[in-house]
């Protein structure tokens, strides 16, 4: 009898893992399928340079089921729920699938609906948010049209995809109001609910004056009950407003409601997982990787990757009944749009924050880390192709999977804040 | 990484002065870090507190604060009354926990 994995979701995680896998796993023995609601494969990190007209809509989307090596089976439907007793995962409609293993990696998706007065009249009018296609489409249109006051960017809640998104569309807002000739008319304000822009200490120390450099103004802690769409104004659970004439916001980001249908999510619908093995403690079959598990790390595509490749190793020994022998360590990395075609790198895990020094090779780098530089900025659009040629296929890369020292140094002054 | 003397007790800190060992906080302590930033605790304020020290073993970061309305049922509204200003912040240092933090 073949075993049955069954993977929810072909986005990064569930894509990089069932192509992974199906290398690894005999063709003879195991039936891999992956389900999902449709065959539209967004790159999405292209979606920060829609709203500037860098990337056409069509660079970012490709087929789910080109990118899906031979002998995987991609079944398109909505899932209900998990049956964890019975192993069944239940689709909408009445169809019903199988497993024998179960990855769930249907991510996670901003959901304007949790903030009252987010949807309503002035929705894609003069509030927008760029973590959808269509979003970061109209959000392009807004942009171009244009034509003064004030531009808020704005968090609704830890956690989100892609953390530092918001603070790089602040910066190529900046400069791309500035190479229109119009910066004068434009008053950029960057709105969150955490203590500034920059919160871990050495980056705080090292890129506090991007902001300042930029005249971005920030309103820390600043958590967002209701949106007053009438005076577009975001109005806080301690009674502060932000009036806006553009709002660029991050709506809540939640896992798929059938995580909490099925009973395994959290708060936010994120499946409780171990941090180093991402097996669900309460169904040792089912499993939950990139942005659809609760582990403390940030959500991204670097982590998906990262995990993947620990994933995959463990999940072989798990299915021989070993012991699972790979550990997470939380490795995220990610380069940051600075504007004027700069950007910089970060490179960290649960235990480190970012550091200053250079990445991959040491002192040979090339890319440094926590600095603007012109190169990290052509790494970043040079990372479509790797995405798509290598990291989807599920290619080793010539990076660490665990984050390494080599290369970084921590700086021996840190700066005091005051609580 | 610094040492301080808070009272009787000697404590590990960061340099905002957040408790970096979770196992070094005594319900003691967490009166004078409360006292520290002008917080009298009352029952409301332990009742968050103590779904934030339970919480962080198992979840392995510092609860937002919907999180703890959702789990902990204390409605934001009330925890910025408790807390005035930056709630999730105060509560996590007083209960001895790494502040809300993003990735950079």
């Amino acid at each position: 009898m073949m075993r049955r994995l069954v993977i929810l979701g072909a986005g990064t995680a569930g894509t990089m893992v069932a192509n992974k896998l199906r290398r690894r796993l005999a063709f003879d023995e195991w039936q891999i399928t992956v389900v999902d609601r449709d065959n539209v494969h967004l790159y999405q990190p292209g979606l920060l340079f829609i709203p500037f007209g860098r990337y056409r809509p069509a660079e970012v989307v490709r087929p789910r089921r080109g990118l899906l090596r031979n002998g995987i089976q991609l079944l398109r439907g909505e899932i209900d729920v998990i049956d964890p007793e019975r192993k069944v995962v239940r689709l909408t409609g009445g169809g019903a699938v199988g497993y024998d293993y179960l990855v769930i990696a249907t991510g996670t998706s901003p959901r304007p609906d949790q903030t009252p007065g987010m949807l309503g009249p002035e929705w894609r009018k003069s509030i927008h948010e760029f973590y959808t296609y269509d979003g970061s489409v109209a959000l392009a249109e807004a942009l171009r049209t244009f034509t003064g006051g004030r531009l808020v960017v704005h968090i609704v809640d830890q956690p989100i995809k892609c953390p530092v998104a918001p603070l790089e569309f602040t910066f190529l807002a900046e400069s791309y109001f500035r190479a229109k000739g119009m910066r004068d008319q434009v008053e950029l304000v960057y709105v969150t609910p955490l203590d500034g822009a920059f919160t871990k200490p050495i980056a705080a120390q090292r890129l506090g004056s991007l902001l300042d450099e930029r005249k971005i103004a920030v309103e820390p802690d600043f958590l967002v009950e209701r949106i007053d769409a009438e005076r577009k104004t975001l109005v806080s659970y301690d009674e502060r407003e932000v009036g806006f004439d553009l709002l660029v916001t991050v709506p809540l980001n939640m896992g798929a409601d059938f995580v909490a249908r099925s009973g395994l999510g959290d708060e936010l619908n994120y499946v409780a997982v171990d941090k180093h093995t991402f097996q669900s403690p309460a169904h040792p079959d089912i499993f939950a990787i990139g942005d659809a598990n609760d582990i403390p790390t940030s959500k991204a595509g670097s982590v998906a990757h990262f995990s993947a490749e620990v994933f995959a190793e463990n999940f072989c020994q798990y299915a021989e009944g070993l012991a699972m022998t790979g550990r997470f360590d939380g490795h995220a990395n990610c380069f940051v749009e600075s504007g004027d075609g700069k950007g910089l790198l970060i490179d960290f895990n649960y235990d480190t924050e970012p550091l200053p020094g250079r990445y991959p090779l040491g002192r040979i780098g090339p890319l440094v880390l926590l600095r603007e530089t012109k190169l990290n900025h052509w790494g970043k659009l040079a990372f479509r192709w790797i995405y798509w040629h290598l990291l989807l296929p599920g290619r080793r890369l010539p990076v660490p999977t665990l984050m390494s020292m080599t290369g970084k140094h921590r700086p021996d002054h840190q700066s005091e804040k005051e609580i | 990484m610094t040492v301080v003397t808070l009272g009787p007790t000697r404590i590990h800190v960061d340099a905002e002065g957040f408790l970096t060992e979770y196992g070094e906080w005594t319900e003691e302590l967490a009166v004078q870090l409360a006292a520290q930033i002008g917080i009298a605790l009352t029952e409301d304020h332990w009742k968050a507190i103590r779904f934030l020290r339970s919480d962080y073993p198992s979840h392995g970061e510092t609860a937002t604060l919907r999180r703890v309305s959702t789990l902990g049922g204390i409605p934001v509204k009330q925890l910025f009354a408790l807390f005035p200003g930056k709630p999730a912040k105060k509560m996590a240092y007083i209960a001895g926990l790494p502040k809300p933090r993003g990735c950079v």
